[in-house]
């Protein structure tokens, strides 16, 4: 039996990877989600429209933050910014019929404001308080979007990666790399099916989150299904990043899952971004399916368009752009000749 | 039109896996490259099938769509079938489908798979995937075929079907080069190319072969005191360069097994 602890061992000693996801994963998974596990809103953002903003801005006690005011505007602006999704209440102080809007797509910071603003009720008599897009403030409408973009992570980041690293392993890459099929032919054959399986995944979610949990779709397809297609590229960009780095499947499971930990804890699916303390706030910030959440979420929920969602679409563009490129780039030269390429004159028949 | 290389020499990092090989590949031959373990004939396959490219040298190849590959992983896919395999060169390689439909199932007869033809290439036994492998390479009608050990771990009776299908292929006038570690299938080749840590022990035919080892090969029962020998069988062989006898030994006409294992003994003793 010493013989066998001493041989794992040596085993364990000489895989950096699996030894470093023992002993420093559990260390920063305990710091990061330590500071990220929380569901208390300690500020909700507001912006006051109306004759009488500036004054009912001033009178708001916390947790609001009043970061926007505009006596000339009204409801129409009001709602525009909620769409955006810029902020989590729109107050309407008009003097004869002030209003509250709640965005119940923010699902924490909308309870958090509704609790608010039914205890202040005394203080602003005629105070009405109207949750929007989500007025039972149920959760499922709002994790069922999220979760819309983990299946596409999901297949787009372990799938890919494990379909890619399955060729090498079987000796068959080298095979396609001799064949005269283009770079690109091999890439863009060998996503293709995961971009498919990924879209029809996400399609079934939303189907069945609509029909069976009545999460409401209130956007359009088009805007949905751009903001996909662009996370789709992101993450099919980081499987085919992870399979070029893995020597076999067991590394780029280690990896995808390193890759899929963080964006399930830190993208806003499940804890509010906010709430987050910002020493691992600013690590949702670079992960996609923070962006892809946005605009899911915006889609679905909030009946968010284009124009609305430019910022995080632009985001998933730009990543996009850099992951994908990289993948193209690791993957054609996984397909090229290795060795030095030196002076050698190759001729090529006619 | 010929192909190989000339003054071919490979490194990997500081190991130098090919130093300075000629290598001709003229239509219509078959030329088996042998060799021990590291001896460069995977590498040399790889050159040859643009998977390495060289420090220095001179490669002459046909376009990439005219030369087949097979690894000595077999190349087939094993979660497709035996007939998706075949169809998936034949598209690759654009074939008109009666074409391409008529040559899969000539290919399919001529490897004996023909029953196997909707099996996962992952469910056939070693010495069927290797004739897949093969399949697979024959199919497009190469120019240039590059097989690296086609027939490791292939059943006599299986290695002898590929060994027929392969000189068939040869007589037809592609170009092939095979990687073997079997030396009584080298010693049927036009030329055989024996290679030793990256260098060349010796070419040519059997005859040639022969005439490029120096000194005199013996047999005996009993064990030669002289470190050149080797067993084969129950008896001793032992190489001796100024062509002394050894005590009670008897000189033999060597087989390329021992011409080849004298080669490199006769090679590991100039340095000393």
């Amino acid at each position: 039996m010493w013989a066998m602890v001493v041989k794992e061992f040596r085993q364990v000693r000489r895989d950096k990877r699996t030894l470093a996801m023992m002993i420093a994963m559990p260390v920063m998974m305990l710091i990061i989600f330590g500071y990220a596990a929380s569901f208390d809103v300690s500020e909700v953002e507001v912006a006051a429209f109306g004759p009488g903003a500036e004054q009912l801005a001033a009178r708001l006690p916390a947790p609001f933050a009043v970061v926007a005011t505009d006596p000339a505007a009204g409801r129409e602006e009001a709602l525009e910014r909620l769409r955006r999704g810029d902020v989590v209440v729109a107050i309407l102080a008009d003097p004869a019929a002030p209003a509250v809007l709640i965005d119940g797509s923010q699902l924490f910071a909308a309870r958090a404001a509704v609790q608010a603003f039914t205890a202040l009720g005394s203080n602003i008599p005629g105070l009405t308080v109207e949750v929007l897009y989500n007025p039972d403030l149920d959760t499922s409408a709002i994790l069922v979007p999220g979760l819309a973009g983990l299946i596409l992570l999901f297949v787009g980041v372990v799938i890919t990666s494990l379909g890619v690293v399955k060729e090498r392993q079987a000796g068959t890459m080298e095979q396609l790399a001799v064949m005269p099929l283009r770079p690109r032919d091999v890439f863009v054959g060998k996503i293709a099916p995961y971009f498919v399986v990924a879209a029809i995944d996400m399609a079934v979610v939303l189907v069945i989150g609509t029909v069976l949990f009545d999460v409401p779709f209130n956007g359009s397809v088009l805007p949905l299904a751009t903001g996909a297609v662009l996370f789709l590229f992101v993450t099919l960009g980081l499987g085919v990043l992870i399979s070029s780095v893995s020597e076999n499947q067991g590394q780029a499971i280690q990896l995808a899952l390193m890759t899929l930990l963080p964006q399930v804890m830190l993208s806003g699916i499940i804890f509010p971004l906010d709430s987050m303390g910002a020493g691992v706030r600013w690590i949702g910030y670079l992960l996609p399916l923070s962006y892809f959440n946005l605009v899911a979420k915006g889609v679905v929920v909030r009946g968010a368009g284009f124009s609305d969602l430019l910022l995080p679409m632009a985001v998933l563009a730009g990543m996009g752009l850099v992951i994908f490129g990289a993948a193209v780039w690791r993957f054609r030269s996984s397909l090229a000749a290795s060795g030095k390429g030196g002076a050698v004159e190759t001729v090529e028949a006619p | 039109m010929t192909w190989g290389v000339a003054a071919l020499t490979v490194s990997f990092g500081s190991t130098r896996a090919l130093s300075g090989v000629d290598l001709a590949l003229e239509p219509g031959t078959l030329v088996a490259v042998v060799g021990g373990d590291g001896a460069g004939k995977t590498t040399l396959c790889r050159v040859l099938a643009r998977l390495v490219s060289p420090d220095s040298g001179v490669v002459r190849l046909p376009p990439q769509n005219r030369v087949s590959y097979q690894s000595a992983a077999s190349g087939a896919w094993p979660d497709l079938t035996v007939r998706e395999n075949l169809e998936f060169v034949t598209r690759v390689h654009r074939m008109g489908s009666a074409a391409a439909e008529r040559r899969v199932d000539e290919l399919l007869a001529a490897t004996a798979l023909t029953a196997a033809v909707d099996r996962l290439g992952g469910e056939l036994s070693g010495g069927m995937r290797q004739k897949l492998g093969v399949a697979m390479a024959l199919l497009p009608s190469p120019d240039l075929l590059v097989l690296d050990e086609p027939t490791t771990g292939v059943d006599p009776v299986s290695r002898s079907e590929l060994w027929r299908l392969i000189s068939r292929t040869a007589a037809d006038g592609t170009a092939v080069m095979m990687a073997t570690t079997y030396l009584d299938e080298a010693e049927r080749a036009s030329e055989i190319l024996a290679l030793d840590s990256g260098v060349v022990l010796a070419r040519g035919g059997s005859d040639a072969v022969a005439a490029a080892v120096p000194g005199k090969i013996w047999t005996t029962t009993r064990r030669p005191e002289e470190t050149t020998r080797w067993r084969r069988g129950r008896e001793w062989r032992v190489w001796i360069r100024d062509g002394s006898a050894p005590p009670g030994a008897t000189p033999i006409t060597p087989d390329l097994t021992d011409l080849l294992t004298a080669a490199s003994l006769a090679r590991q003793e100039v340095p000393a």
